[in-house]
This record gives C-alpha cells, structure tokens and sequence, in this order.
C-alpha cells in the first residue's frame, strides 16, 4: 500500500531524513517511535503531500505519489498536530466542508454519523472556538476520516486528549484496522504505541533504527530498543509543529 | 576559488580604471551644455545607474523563473545579490535625478514618466529584500522571493504606462527629461559611461555572490559542528 | 465540474465563517468611513479643492481597508492550520487561489456598497445617470487590486511579519490600478466619458488579466511546506 524507496528530506542545511526505505502492506498498523527530531513529522507530511521529498520515491497504492498527487491525496486521512479546523465554523460544518473537498457525495449524512461515533452529536452545532482540546482532537479524527481514506496518518493523535477520549480514539483505531485500513501512527508512549500495532518502527537520525513485526518474542526486543533509543531522551512530549 | 577570486581582482582594478576615464570624459572631453551648464555632466552617470538598475531587476525576474523552475540555489543567490545592487543603483538614481532638476527647472521632484517608475521600482524591490529578509527558511524564502520578482517585475510596464499616461493628462506639468541634443563627444562619454557602470555592476555582483556563497559555508560548517 | 463546486465550496466556507462573526466586514467598514471623515477634518469638506480630489479620497478608503480584508483572509486559514487541512486534500491548489479571490471581492464590494452611498453624501456628490460607469469602475478596479492583493496576502501569511508586511508588498504593485480607478472615478463623476476614458478602461481590463493568470500560474509555489 504504501512503498518508500530511498526517502530523503533535506530541511535547511539538514538531512531530516537520510534514506528511508519501507514496504507497508494493505492493512498493516504501523507505529512510528522515535526522539524528537527524528523526522517522525516530517515523513507523515511528505506522505501526505503536504511536503516535497528531495530524493527518492514516494508510491501509494502502486502509484508514484509525484504524478498523480491531487487523486493519491483522496487515499489518505491525516490526524495531525493540528487540527485544521475551522473555528468560527460548527463542528458539523467542519466536517460537511472537508467532506466536500474530498468530494464525498452524502457528506452531511456521513459527518452526522461521524460526530456520533466521536461522541460530539450533542455539539454538531456549537462553533470550535468553544470546544476543549479534547473535544477538537475528537473532531480532527473525524475530519480526517470524513472520506474514508485507504490510508490513515495519524501523528501523536493522543495528544492532548484525557483518558476516556483517548480508549475512545483507541476504539476508533481498531475500527479502523478492522475495516482494512492502512494505518501509521506515530506515539510517543510505548504501551499506547504497540497495543494495536502489527508493526513498529523506530527513526532516528533520520533513519530506520528497528523496524520488527510486533510478536510476543518481539516485543522484548522492541522495548529495548525503544529504550535506548527513544526513552531517556523524552523530556517532554512536544505539542507544537 | 582562489584563480576565481583573482579573475575578479583583475575585474575591480578595470572597473576602478574605467570610472577614472569616464569620470574624465564626463568633465573634460565631454562640452558643457548650452542651456543648462555644467550641472547637465550629471546626466551621464544618472543615465548609467539607471539603465543598469534596469538591467539588474531584470536579472532578478530571469534569475528568478530559473531558480522556480531548476530549483537551485544558485539563481537565487543571484537574484538576491543582483536586487541588492539594483536598489543601490535606484536610490543613486533617485538622488542625481533631483540634483539636476532642482538647478534646471527650480523644483527637487519632478512626477514624470521615468523617474516615478523609477521611485515605484525602488518601493517593489526594497519590499522584495524586506520580504526576503521575513521569510524563514532558505527554501521558502527562495521561493517566495522568486515568486515575488517575478510579480515585480511583470508589473513594470503597465506601471510605467499608466504614469506615462497619468501625466500626459496634465499637460501644464509634462516635464521631460529628454530634449536634449547629444554632441557626438557627449555621446562617447555617456556611452562608455554607461558600459563602465555595467562593468561595475557586473563586478559588484561577482562578489555579492561570492560572499553568499561564503556564507553558505560557514553555514555548513556551523551544521557539522553543530552535529558533532 | 468538481474543480468549480470545491471553489463554490471553498467561497461558502469563507461566507460562513464571516457572516458568523462579522468580524472582517465591520472592521473594513468602520475603516473606509473613518479614513473619509478623517480626510474631511484633514482638508475642509465643502470647498471645491476636496471636491475635486474626492475620488482619490474614495479609492484611499477603499484600498486600505481591502488591505485589512485581505490580511485577515488568509490568517483566518493559518489558525489551527487549516490551510494545510486544504493542501492535503484534493484540491487544485488554484481553487484554492480563485475561491479567495471570490470571497475578497465578495466583501470589498459589500464595504464599497455600504460605503459609497455615504461618502456621496458626505461629499454632495449626486450619481444619477452615472451609475453604470461608476459600477463598471468598481468592478474592475477592484478586482484587479484584489487579484493581486489575494496573492501577494497568502504570500505575507507565511513570513514571520505577515501583518505588515502586505502593505507595501501590495501598494507598489497596485500603482497602475489606483491611478486607473481614481482617473476613472473622477471622470465618471464629471460626466466627461472621454477617449482618455477608454483608455483607463483597458489598463485595468489589462492589469486585471494579467495578475490573474501570473498568480494562477505561481500560486503552486507558495502553497509548499
Ligand atoms: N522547516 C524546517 N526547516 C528546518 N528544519 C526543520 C524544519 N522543519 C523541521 N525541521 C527540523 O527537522 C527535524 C525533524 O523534525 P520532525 O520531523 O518534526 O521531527 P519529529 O516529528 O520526529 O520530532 C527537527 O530537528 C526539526 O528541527
Ligand atoms: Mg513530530
């Protein structure tokens, strides 16, 4: 589903990502760790379109991101540091305009269907501006699904949500992987990070450091690694870019 | 680098040596004009910085769908050092220009055709360099820059149309800048004037570049310390 | 067909979002009708000199509160990134550029509708007759200022002094069409459609072309990350 070969992103005078190669199957559920700094962001914003990569090649569902972008694009959900929403917009029409952009054809019979699997129907018609954090994060999930995407980026989704939104986030993410999708997520907390994830990767320096199926052999590995290489260095989680 | 550096030595001593002959020409061979008396031996190097601010905003506008198109960073060092010397040029063109009207005609702005494009020059690249100098990111601001110079410079034009026009309908006011008849010794001294301030400018840009590019080192440089 | 209802999508949007709050139309008009009462204390109103440069008066106002308008219109897409929840769509990057166009024009020709009533007014001009050419003007001139204008504002958004620094990205660029509208605008109410009138016409109708299709064809390069 999606095929990274040679990946490189120079950001500044800097080799962000220095030669990602990576095969995701269709259905796969990928979690992403990895320092601050390793390139996690960056990889999710150039698979999403948002940013050119400066070498190598970007293939999504067997089509080469660079060619075809603005159709490849339709494939792909993302749940971002931000929220991309609208807040002098009600939450409904958050999600019936992103719907149109993605030219889904019901989009405020889907968008009402979201809001309910999100828990926000009883806010459908309150302006953003007056949603908690929580709630926002809430409402960029379903943005980012609103058109059922083959494809789902999710970075650090997490972020910012309580204990109860975040089982429902993660109830949200097995439905996903239930139905198929595509998913790649990355997460700073280890536990949260490898409960659904068939597979985890780890970037650092701009570079695939571990990239193992998630077993229960494995597991021990991952952690070791995810220890030297991602645990000690988080002094706290970054909530910006 | 080093047999670069030199080629532009050699360069700055030539221009340096055509300055002083133009300067001679300007005062000595060229004749003293009729009407207007000495002060018309401005015209020469007015006449000079002008047509090569011209032509290094017109290196910013080709520098500029180059670098949109290839990309590298070359052309935008270009661009950038070319803009930077362009404004230079235009503000000594807007100093001269009010230096010769005041004596000839008893006023210090005169609105006409070419010297107000020239002033709308000035405001367009100025803005291009404040613009360079708030972007973050030197990709971005390549790019931004770019984009700019363009716009900048596809507008020149139809500003100079629309203050050509402007002007002619206050036909009391029309004061031009022509009119006047060039000896054949005047025209010598304007036209190697004019091709020593391209030298100038030629050479002004060698080492602008040069100095970006230094800088580009440093750059690099500071990242692999950084990074060690 | 999907190209022109994401950019209808994408103009509903920005209608929405405004007529909620309001925020940008009142701030524009509050403007436009300070600047002219400011220009009335400034020079004296009833005397036949600010009569005759009330045209100028006219595009001032009308020009630097579209700068407001047009500043606001791209910061609205920054807050929460928005913009990118747009560039990651898919979505010509051009819809993205002629929906704003739309909705710019949209609410600088609301402030001029709302506006220029009272500023005839203030000044004791009377339109009757003029109409048509009046419109016409307005239409044009605005349109190009906001062409380029829109443009130039997404490209502000994203440097570190974005809010001022359209200003005088835009002004120097926008010269022929002020010169332009306040030739016209003056003409038109001295009833004197002559050829120079034409003339001005084409200017703008060339300005306006032109800073349509050059952003169209740039528009790409600023919506990078
Ligand atoms: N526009 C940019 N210019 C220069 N460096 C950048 C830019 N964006 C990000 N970076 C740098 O790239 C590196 C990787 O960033 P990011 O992908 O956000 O890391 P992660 O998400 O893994 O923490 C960081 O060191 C960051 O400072
Ligand atoms: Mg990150």
């Amino acid at each position: 589903m999606i095929v990274l070969r040679g990946l490189r992103k120079r950001l500044g005078a800097r080799d962000v990502l220095a030669g990602i190669d990576l095969e995701v199957p269709r259905g796969q559920f990928v979690t992403i760790f990895g320092p601050n700094g390793a390139g996690k962001t960056t990889l999710l914003r150039i698979l999403s379109g948002l940013m050119r990569p400066s070498g190598g090649d970007v293939y999504l569902g067997g089509a080469r991101l660079e060619d075809d972008s603005v159709a490849l694009r339709a494939m792909v959900g993302v749940v971002s540091h931000h929220t991309y929403l609208y807040d002098d917009l009600t939450a409904l029409e958050n999600l019936v305009f992103y719907g149109k952009m993605y030219g889904v054809k019901d989009a405020p019979e889907r968008a009402r269907r979201l809001l309910e699997e999100v828990g926000l129907s009883v806010f459908a018609h309150d302006p953003v501006r007056t949603f908690s954090r929580g709630m926002q994060q809430k409402l960029a999930i379903a943005r980012a699904v609103i058109h059922e995407p083959e494809v789902l980026l999710a970075d650090e989704p997490y972020t910012g949500l309580d204990r109860r939104a975040g089982e429902v986030l993660t109830g949200l993410l097995r439905r996903f992987k239930e139905r198929g999708v595509t998913i790649l997520m990355v997460n700073h907390d280890f536990d949260q990070g490898v409960a659904l994830a068939d597979r985890v990767i780890i970037l650092a320096g701009g570079r695939v450091a571990l990239d193992e199926l998630v077993t229960s052999e494995s597991l021990r590995l991952i952690r070791e690694r995810y220890e030297e290489l991602v645990g000690g260095k988080y002094a706290g989680v970054d909530q910006k870019q | 680098m080093r047999e670069r550096g030199s080629w532009r030595l050699a360069l700055g001593w030539l221009v340096a040596l055509a300055l002083v002959v133009s300067l001679y020409l300007v005062f000595v061979y060229a004749p003293t004009e009729r009407t207007m008396g000495d002060i018309q031996r401005m015209f020469y190097w007015h006449v000079a910085t002008a047509w090569n601010a011209f032509l290094a905003f017109f290196v910013v506008f080709v520098m500029s769908l180059l670098y949109l198109f290839t990309g590298s960073r070359r052309w935008d060092i270009v661009a950038v050092s070319s803009a930077e010397i362009g404004v230079m040029f235009t503000t000594l063109v807007l100093i001269t220009g009010p230096l010769w009207a005041r004596p000839v005609w008893g006023i210090w702005w005169t609105w006409d055709a070419r010297l107000t494009t020239t002033l709308i020059l000035w405001f367009i690249y100025v803005a291009y360099l404040v613009l360079r100098a708030a972007v973050e990111g030197r990709e971005q601001q390549a790019r931004f820059a770019a984009v700019f110079g363009i716009i900048g410079f596809v507008d020149v034009p139809i500003v100079y149309m629309s203050i050509h026009w402007w002007r002619g309908q206050h036909p009391e006011a029309v004061i031009t800048t022509s009119g006047i008849s060039l000896s054949p010794e005047m025209l010598v001294a304007l036209i190697f004037s004019v091709l020593t301030f391209t030298a100038l400018y030629a050479y002004l840009l060698l080492q602008r570049i040069a100095a970006e590019r230094l800088a580009d080192e440093v750059g690099k440089l500071k990242e692999r310390a950084r990074n060690a | 067909m999907s190209f022109l209802s994401k950019v209808l999508a994408l103009v509903e949007k920005d209608f929405r979002a405004e007529f909620r709050t309001k925020e940008m139309l009142s701030v524009m008009l509050i403007f436009a009708l300070l600047v002219v009462v400011i220009f009335g204390f400034a020079f004296n109103p009833t005397s036949q000199v600010t009569r005759k440069i009330f045209p100028g008066i006219l595009w001032v106002a009308f020009f630097f509160a579209g700068v407001l308008g047009l500043n606001h219109s791209f910061t609205r897409e920054r807050y929460n990134q928005a913009l990118h929840g747009l560039m990651i769509a898919p979505v010509d990057r051009s819809a993205l550029y002629f929906s704003k166009v739309l909705s710019n024009m949209a609410f600088m020709l609301i402030v001029e509708l709302v506006a220029t009533p009272v500023f005839l007014v203030f000044f004791d001009y009377s339109p009757a007759g003029r109409l048509p050419g009046l419109v016409s003007v307005v239409l044009l001139a605005t349109f190009g200022f906001v062409a380029v204008g829109t443009f130039l504002a997404a490209l502000a958004a994203n440097t570190r002094t974005s809010q001022i620094l359209l200003p005088i990205l835009l002004f120097p660029v926008v010269v022929p069409v002020v010169i332009a509208a306040v030739q016209l605008t003056a003409a038109t109410l001295a009833g004197s459609s002559t050829a120079s009138f034409a003339a001005w016409l084409r200017v703008l109708v060339v300005y306006d072309i032109i800073f349509l299709v050059v952003p169209f064809l740039l528009f790409d390069y600023l919506l990078e990350v």
